[in-house]
């Protein structure tokens, strides 16, 4: 390693590269100039070789440190690759002092990436230097002035506690416990938030002596922001307790945290109820957390009643099974069916998005009598999400007692929702509509909901046209080409003349998409007439798009269609007055003839498996879908 | 550290005049460009994106599935969206029982009952369900307003035991977790606040309180006892109320309360320190921002001379990073009146001051940058000569670049600073160096910019130079074109010296690989 650096140090050429100019540039008034400079900041490491940039670069940067925060930001992810660039694992020290400089600035950002650079050279650093330089940066940060220097203390601890001897860890703990009790709230945020990460890499004796009280006492903070924090904290430090320990060591507090002053507590206990769940174990669940999780449900705020209903499946879930389906039906249940009725749309919905997850836990016969009231009550909720969240979801409850059992209410919640005023839930409803058919099979469907999927294909909103056509490919895929031929094929060329030009486009973006699902026979014989009419269209925008459509259907019809009819449209749509039906009426030649010419390919692709190799190349590039599907039956040959 | 008494007196009225609840709105400008959503980013299933922040004060938004109709429909309901926060014990009804009106009761016995009655104001009502407890909520609402002329008119009322009564009584009331905020992003400015439920009788026990504090038989040595670092805090955290009724009350309690409790004050300003750190670097969000800087203001009028350090730090560290906060129009008025109360006490500020601001200028947002140029106008308006040889060279440069802005409203502002006299006058006697770094961006507008109005300002600062200093000016003037020549030259130098370098750099990355990361 000696010898490598000395190389690339002797490599830095000083006639080429004086460091005076180098220095310029990232002094250069110009900010976007000064950043873009910093961000090569290796590149000028580079060009000093290792030595001066230790001797040189590292200095005018520990001393300069004040600039904007974007230039400082860029500064402190660049000391976090730079190990090599001072020479290796041996030198890294000599980053610490502008990364210490850095780890006190005011903007967060820029701390928070200097702590992280700091961190990732931690590792490379050896456990003699770790002591001798690293570990006095963070005591002298620990014990800064300015909180700011204090709070980027508090990420450090944990990364050196492991690699040094048992004196200095004993410092290293008694600092961060100072930290815990800062002055000023900022720094005990920070302290509460690494607490989690600093009892992971303790011994487990000092995890109950001295974590567990700092713990209690952050969990009991005047603040409520840094009370919060402490709660997800208490996730780690359970699971690094044996069981035994845990109801006397951290229960106390998690039961005050759950019935906290502060919504943001409580809240912040919901949100982590699964995790917590996790940590403490089934006993504990059984006897505390299940009560804790009723009132979480029942909360005063709709805040933490909605992130506690959105636990509602996982909790279940994760209940011991012996005796999870009673704690369900006699615990959980009765809050759920209350909360089908909050006066909330977001806890609704939040609930809605989970609890027919409820399902598959409790079984046929619980679902039928106690959740699928609970579903139909939600179906027709007044508020759209409630109800989008619902049909989202129901592939969990098909899987246990079919859809069958909730179609009749299905139904209006989707013809509603099919009509919502706001277009991106009809898109929603719309996504689900394959699922949905392939549910409830295809009688059911032509009954009750092909209307609504034609009804879409007009519908005055674009991505919802779109979606629409998108849909009834999915559907065909579904149910055949002879269903498409018979339901919605004629309804779709019947729109070819509908004297709104939008709604006629609407039948070729139908046709491009349908055409390869419904295969050769339709297309050829049904659709192309159509769309070679329409190239007559007084509107410029449908005629371009025959031309696109042609393009696109090109693949699927065969080689007589396409030299008979097509190509003498395209023809005429190529001297056409507008210059986009131009534009795309030679697109579409040319894609043709590619299309024509891959016939003559798959001539030769019989010649022999040579040929057929560079066939297969070229069907790559051209992209035709039919080709491929022909050589590989040649292949086989 | 005294009081500055017409200040003082000037804020109260201020403050009076406001407590007739209405919102008001202390800064005239007011347009708000808000960047909407783009609708590729909204996605039907709200529940998924709820990621909360980990202060947690995010909560959320209303309905968000259509990205377009949101703002128009909060605009349609007109009805004022209500809340409180009480942690409430649903249930029981509350009883109380009436008490006698204190003045048909003989004059001994009216303490005894001053307390029983501050007692019964302990018990907190829901608001939120407008049916429940009415005629309990009508007999507190009248006790009250009872206690409040008491303590106005009465003399003697105000014994030892008193006192834990009535902060108790105040603490019960007003202490209590804010609610969360109805919509995700609360935009001050577009969004109408969310009002107090509570309301009927928050206001009579803020009331009370400040005529408490301000009565002639309150003492401060026995409430000190009771009026402590605790209770303040606590008062502090109300300041995020999004209600501007409860924070124009709040002002004046903590106006009192730091003009009456001496082993207060410096506590008060670590927690607002506190407050406002919080607000710049995590969390972007507090209500009452604007209230305090008020109070703030008042406060630095009264510190004496020199300055301490502390002080000094408060100004460098804090306030002038309040500058940087997105919603800055909501407070800016208070900030600046602030900044310059700290100039005029120490003018050897100045420096540091024109160098954080110029620091935190801001690089898109042209509605600051207007904001920023006001302000800076304002410590013009008291800067010393000496100060201004001090920063008239970065300071010029930002003006230069502004006057450039193709934002017309940010050009426009920062020529308008050549209508001012007093600045006039100090550009004047250092137009040898103003002169050169304002010329080329002067000298290209004149020709470039897209407004007439901006160029027609331009050719009157042009001729003002012109008139200050007139060989300096042709100079300049000659000059001009082999001067950008220069600039161009230097900047193809640049760029070679730069791919002098990324040559190198692959080279390197080649031939020794392993060492140089690439």
């Amino acid at each position: 390693m000696q010898h490598k650096s000395k190389m690339a140090g002797a490599d830095g050429d000083d006639s080429l590269y004086p460091i005076a100019v180098l220095i310029d540039e990232l002094r250069n008034e110009d900010v976007q100039l000064r950043l873009n400079s910093i961000k090569k900041l290796s590149t000028i490491a580079l060009a000093l070789g290792v030595e001066r940039t230790r001797t040189e670069l590292l200095p005018f940067l520990t001393d300069t440190i004040y600039d904007e925060d974007e230039v400082l930001l860029a500064l402190a992810e660049q000391l976090g690759n730079f190990t090599m660039l001072v020479g290796g694992p041996e030198y890294v020290h000599c980053l610490l002092p502008p990364l210490e400089s850095l780890a006190t600035v005011e903007e967060t950002v820029v701390r928070d990436k200097a702590v992280e650079s700091l961190r990732k050279i931690s590792q490379e650093h050896s456990p003699v230097d770790l002591e001798v330089h690293f570990e006095p940066l963070v005591k002298r940060l620990a014990s800064g002035d300015w909180f700011t220097s204090r709070t980027s203390a508090c990420g450090l601890f944990s990364v050196c506690y492991p690699r040094v001897s048992s004196t200095v860890k004993a410092e290293i703990r008694q600092h961060f416990r100072t930290l815990c009790s800062d002055d000023t709230p900022m720094v005990r945020r920070a302290a509460a938030s690494k607490l989690g990460e600093f009892a992971k890499v303790l011994e487990l004796d000092y995890v109950k002596s001295d974590i567990i009280s700092l713990f209690t006492a952050l969990a009991s903070d005047e603040q409520d922001s840094v009370r919060l924090l402490a709660v997800e904290a208490c996730v780690s430090i359970a699971t690094l307790l044996p069981q035994e320990d845990l109801e006397t060591l951290v229960m106390p507090t998690l039961r005050q945290a759950a019935e906290d002053k502060s919504w943001r507590v409580r809240y912040m206990v919901a949100d982590k109820f699964s995790e917590l769940q996790k940590a403490v174990g089934p006993e504990i669940t059984k006897n505390d957390l299940v009560p804790a999780f009723q009132n979480l449900l029942k909360d005063c705020e709709a805040e933490v009643r909605a992130a506690a209903a959105n636990k509602v499946k996982e909790f279940c879930e994760n209940l011991p099974e012996d005796s999870r389906e009673t704690i369900i039906m006699t615990h959980i249940l009765p809050c759920v069916k209350e909360l089908v009725s909050d006066t909330n749309q977001h806890v609704k919905s939040a609930l809605a998005s989970v609890i027919m997850g409820l399902s598959t836990i409790l079984g046929k016969d619980n679902t039928v009598e106690h959740l699928l009231p609970l579903f139909l009550a939600q179906l027709k909720d007044e508020c759209p999400e409630v109800r989008l969240n619902i049909i989202s979801n129901l592939d969990c409850v098909n899987e246990v007692i079919g859809i069958r059992q909730l179609s009749q209410s299905l139904l209006p919640a989707i013809v509603e929702l099919a009509e919502d005023a706001k277009w991106r839930v009809r898109l929603a409803i719309i996504e689900y509509m394959p699922l949905l058919a392939g549910q409830l099979g295809v009688e059911f469907f032509d009954e009750k909901l092909n209307t609504l999927c034609m009804a879409w294909l007009i519908d005055h909103v674009y991505a919802i046209r779109e979606a629409a056509t998108c849909n009834l490919m999915k559907l065909v895929e579904k149910f055949g080409a002879e269903w498409a031929q018979n339901t919605i094929v004629p309804k779709v060329l019947g729109m070819a003349n509908d004297p709104n030009y939008l709604h006629r486009m609407t039948t070729l973006f139908c046709i491009n998409a349908l055409s390869e699902v419904c295969g050769q026979d339709i297309t050829t014989k049904q659709m192309l007439p159509v769309v070679l009419k329409m190239s007559n269209d007084q509107v410029a925008n449908v005629r371009f798009n025959v031309a696109k459509s042609l393009q696109k259907i090109g693949p699927v019809l065969d080689s007589n269609a396409l030299q008979t009819e097509v190509k003498p449209v395209l023809e005429k749509l190529d001297t056409d007055t507008d210059m986009d039906v131009k534009y795309f009426a030679q697109e579409a030649i040319s894609g043709k003839y590619t299309t024509l010419s891959i016939f003559f390919l798959y001539e030769v692709a019989s010649l022999g498996p040579r040929s057929l190799l560079v066939v297969l190349v070229l069907c790559q590039t051209h992209r035709s879908t039919m080709c491929p599907a022909e050589c590989v039956s040649q292949c086989e040959r | 550290m005294l009081f500055n008494l017409p200040v003082f007196i000037h804020l109260y009225e201020r403050l009076n005049s406001r407590n007739d609840g209405r919102c008001r709105t202390s800064n005239p400008i007011h347009y708000v460009f808000q960047t909407d959503q783009s609708p590729s980013s909204l996605e039907p299933n709200r529940a998924s994106r709820r990621a909360m922040s980990s202060a947690a004060t995010t909560p959320p938004s209303v309905d968000k599935v259509d990205g377009f109709s949101r703002k128009s429909v909060r605009k349609a309901k007109q009805k004022r969206s209500q809340s409180s926060s009480q942690f409430r014990s649903q249930g029981k009804p509350i009883e109380l029982t009436p008490l006698p009106l204190l003045k048909d009761v003989p004059a001994p016995e009216q303490p005894e009952l001053f307390l029983k009655k501050l007692q019964q104001c302990c018990t907190v009502f829901d608001f939120m369900d407008t049916l429940s407890d009415l005629k309990m909520k009508e007999y507190k609402r009248s006790t009250l307003n009872e206690l409040v002329d008491y303590v106005t008119v009465s003399r003697g009322y105000l014994t030892e035991q008193a006192y834990p009564e009535v902060v108790k009584m105040v603490s019960y009331n007003i202490f209590r977790t804010l609610p969360p905020s109805d919509s995700n992003e609360f935009d001050p400015e577009e969004d109408e606040p969310t009002l107090e439920a509570s309301w009927p009788h928050l206001q009579l026990v803020y009331e009370f309180f400040i005529r408490f504090l301000e009565s002639q038989e309150f003492q401060p040595s026995i409430a000190k006892k009771y009026i402590d670092q605790k209770f303040v805090l606590q008062l502090l955290e109300l300041f995020d109320s999004e209600d501007p009724r409860e924070r124009d009350y709040l002002k004046t309690v903590l106006h009192r309360i730091y003009g009456k409790f001496l082993g207060l004050r410096a506590f008060i300003r670590k927690q607002i320190n506190n407050i406002f750190l919080r607000f710049v670097y995590e969390t972007e969000h507090f209500n009452g921002v604007a209230e305090l800087l008020e109070i703030l203001g008042s406060i630095i009028n009264g510190f004496a001379l020199p300055l301490k350090a502390e002080h000094k730090q408060f100004l460098v560290k804090v306030l002038i990073p309040l500058h940087t906060v997105r919603s800055l129009s909501l407070f800016h008025a208070q900030l600046a009146y602030c900044i310059v109360q700290f100039l005029e006490k120490d003018p050897a500020l100045t420096e540091p001051v024109i160098r954080g601001l110029l620091k935190f200028w801001p690089k898109t947002c042209s509605q600051k940058e207007v904001m920023y140029l006001g302000e800076l106008e304002e410590i013009l308006d008291v800067i010393e000569p000496t100060q201004f040889v001090k920063i008239q060279e970065p300071l010029f440069k930002q003006i230069s670049r502004c006057v450039s802005s193709p934002h017309f409203q940010v050009a426009e502002r920062a020529l308008y600073y050549w209508n001012n006299e007093y600045i006039m006058s100090l550009i004047e006697e250092n137009s040898s160096v103003i002169l050169p770094i304002m010329f080329a961006s002067l000298y290209r507008i004149s020709k470039e910019h897209w407004n007439p109005a901006i160029v027609a300002l331009v050719y009157n600062v042009l001729k003002a130079f012109m008139e200050m200093n007139s060989t300096l000016f042709d100079e300049l003037t000659a000059t001009y074109k082999s001067d950008r020549q220069r600039e161009k030259k230097k900047e193809k130098e640049r760029e070679e010296l730069w791919k002098k370098l990324g040559d190198l750099e692959l080279k390197r990355g080649l031939r020794s690989d392993g060492i140089i990361p690439t």
